[in-house]
This record gives structure tokens, sequence and C-alpha cells, in this order.
């Protein structure tokens, strides 16, 4: 009983990938950071290779699960944003179309005030692009149409050995 | 749920290591860790207590090489295994495509084992998930301690789909990979059929 599988394609990746460079441009911020609220990275833009990209998402994704849960236990939905404020890098942590998380770096270059204000935009063209993702896995033709594409069905035994052969 | 990204041709899957407090999750985690290539593993991240108890989880992403031209990840974690942390439990198994269950073979523990596996079938049934269906593996850890439990009353104890059982000594590494191989290829088997 797995639940349905997280699928992300090629169109979708690029429609988040262009909204997240936007961000990053207009909060004048580091790197820029969508994350699956399992912990997965889904998608990034700006300074991002000396961050250990993949600790991060599981970290934020952590992060929120934790503060989800102490919103519940004062009777909250969720706290909506999360801000970190070091001594020169500050991390801003918010909910995207309730299942990702948008994750913005930056340094004294910006503010808390501008990221704050262009996150909240950029929030409204994520969670058109997820909706549209939705729409589409929820439209059987285009599910099936992709689902003839997929590269898992043809898996064999010997595929999946050849992974654990030392 | 398996994260299959198209646009940078990678699968991504959640393992969760379960079981009652200091049954050895960390330390499988810490074996594959050690014994796995730098270029196959990402950064071992524990949140542990100053006394090194697993607070909240410990990750480990494992890059096992391409399958139909696909990365194939794996992100490990633990959970802390003390009853007290149960709020914490529930939250790491959001998102899981397999378990491993850990239990400690030691006779003084072998009601932690059952109160685990239960506490893991109440907080799986929470995300709308069961046991009895998902990619699964039984480990019966510490075969090298004395005051043991025989390994067939364990079996007939917490085994109960005929799940692939492995015994294990997580310190040397006895049973560790198996275990993990496992529980990944019925995780892949399961992505073949959906």
């Amino acid at each position: 009983m797995s639940p349905a599988n997280f699928v992300l394609y090629e169109e979708e990746s690029k429609l988040l990938f262009d909204g997240l460079v936007r961000l990053r441009q207009d909060a004048n911020a580091r790197a820029v950071f969508l994350v699956d609220k399992n912990g997965q990275q889904i998608a990034n833009a700006g300074d991002v290779s000396q961050f250990d990209i993949t600790s991060l998402a599981s970290l934020t994704a952590g992060n929120v699960a934790a503060t989800d849960g102490l919103a519940k236990l004062i009777g909250e939905r969720e706290f909506s944003v999360l801000f970190h404020e070091g001594e020169r890098e500050h991390i801003h942590i918010s909910i995207v179309a309730k299942r990702a998380i948008l994750v913005v770096i930056f340094d004294d270059r910006s503010s808390l005030g501008l990221v704050r204000l262009r996150v909240k935009r950029a929030n409204l063209e994520l969670e058109r692009i997820f909706e549209k993702m939705l729409q589409q896995s929820g439209s059987s033709a285009v599910a099936e149409e992709r689902s003839q594409d997929s590269p898992f069905a043809e898996i064999t035994d010997e595929d999946i050995d050849a992974l654990f052969r030392d | 749920m398996t994260f299959i990204n198209y646009a940078s041709k990678e699968i991504n899957c959640k393992i969760v290591y379960y079981g009652p407090g200091l049954c050895g999750k960390t330390t499988n985690l810490q074996y594959i860790y050690n014994k796995t290539s730098p270029d196959a593993r990402g950064k071992m991240i524990s949140l542990a207590t100053e006394t090194d108890r697993t607070l909240f989880f410990d990750f480990l992403p494992l890059d096992l090489g391409t399958i139909r031209g696909f990365t194939t990840r794996f992100h490990l974690y633990t959970v802390p295994g003390q009853v007290f942390y149960d709020a914490s439990r529930k939250l790491i198994l959001k998102g899981v495509d397999g378990v491993v269950f850990v239990a400690d073979s030691q006779e003084a523990r072998a009601e932690a084992n059952v109160e685990s596996i239960r506490n893991l079938g109440a907080n799986l049934a929470e995300h709308g998930l069961d046991l009895a269906t998902m990619p699964y593996a039984l480990q019966f850890n510490k075969r090298d301690l004395p005051s043991l439990v025989g390994v067939d009353e364990m079996y007939r104890v917490l085994n109960f789909k005929r799940e692939p059982t492995f015994e294990a000594i997580a310190t040397s590494g006895e049973g560790v990979f198996d275990t993990l191989k496992s529980v990944a290829k019925q995780i892949l088997v399961e992505l073949r059929k959906r």
C-alpha cells in the first residue's frame, strides 16, 4: 500500500527553476532551494556549489516537520514561515502549495524585509506551477501518455542485481 | 513515496530503520557509511544528545549507481528508539518507501521489540501505510551477545508475513548490507509494478 510516486517532468522542472532564478535575483539572495516535505530536493538556483544540498534538504524537511508538530501542539495548523538568523548568513523557509518548502539563503547584501516581500510573490507563481502539476497527474490522458514513456516498467531483476554488485 | 525526477534523471527513495532504544539502528548506518566509497555516499548527519543517543534522526544518503539511465539514490534514516520520542518517530516515517526493523536479540529486550513493532504499525497507519504491503525487512541484531533469545523464537514472535529476516552483528557489519539490499530491492520491484 505504498502511496503514488512524486514525479517531476522536465517541463515543470524548467518552470520551477525559472521561478527560483527570478526569486534569487529579485531577493538578491545567495541561493534558493525548493525541497519536498519528505526531504528530497526538487530544484535550486544560485550559488549552490558550496552547500551540501542533500543534507540541506533533509534537515530543512526535519525542521519543518518538527515545527509543524509544535504548531499542532498549540492549536495552530502550521507555522508557514521560519527564519534563522546567523551572524552573516540567514535562512528564510516557507511552505509552498502545502507540499513543498522554499528555502532562501541570503546575507547582508539583502534584508529580511526584501526576502519576505519577494518570497510572497514567488509563492504565488510556484503554487500555480504545483497546481498545474497536480491537475496533470490527475488527468488520465496525460498520465497515460507519460506512463507509456516510463523507463521503470521495464526494469529487470538483472538491472536491480547490478546495482548491488560490489 | 519515491521521488522520480525526469529532469535530473534521478530516483530518490527513503528507507527508515526502526526499533527499540539501543537496538543498533545508528550502528547499522555507521557501518554502511564506513564501508561505502566516498563517491557513493553523502555526509552522515546524526542529530543526537550529548550522550550519543539519537534525538531526532540519523541521515545517510547513498548513491547506488544508475538503472535505465537514472541515478538511484537511497536516503537512509533512523528514528530515536526511546519510547518518549514517539512524536519524532511519526514525523520521520513521512514519505517512507521501505522499513527495516532492527530487533535487539537480548532476552531482556524481548518485550521492547514487541512494543516497538506495534508502535511502528500504529505510526505507519497514521500515514496511511501498512507494513503488510510495503517493502520491509527484519533484522535480529546483536547475535554476538550473551543471554540471547533463539532465532526461531524471535522469528515466531516478530515475523508476520515471511518478510526477509537477517541475523546481524551491526558492530562488525555481519548482516548489515544483506538487510539493506533486501529492502532496497523490494522498493525497486515496487517501482516496476507502478
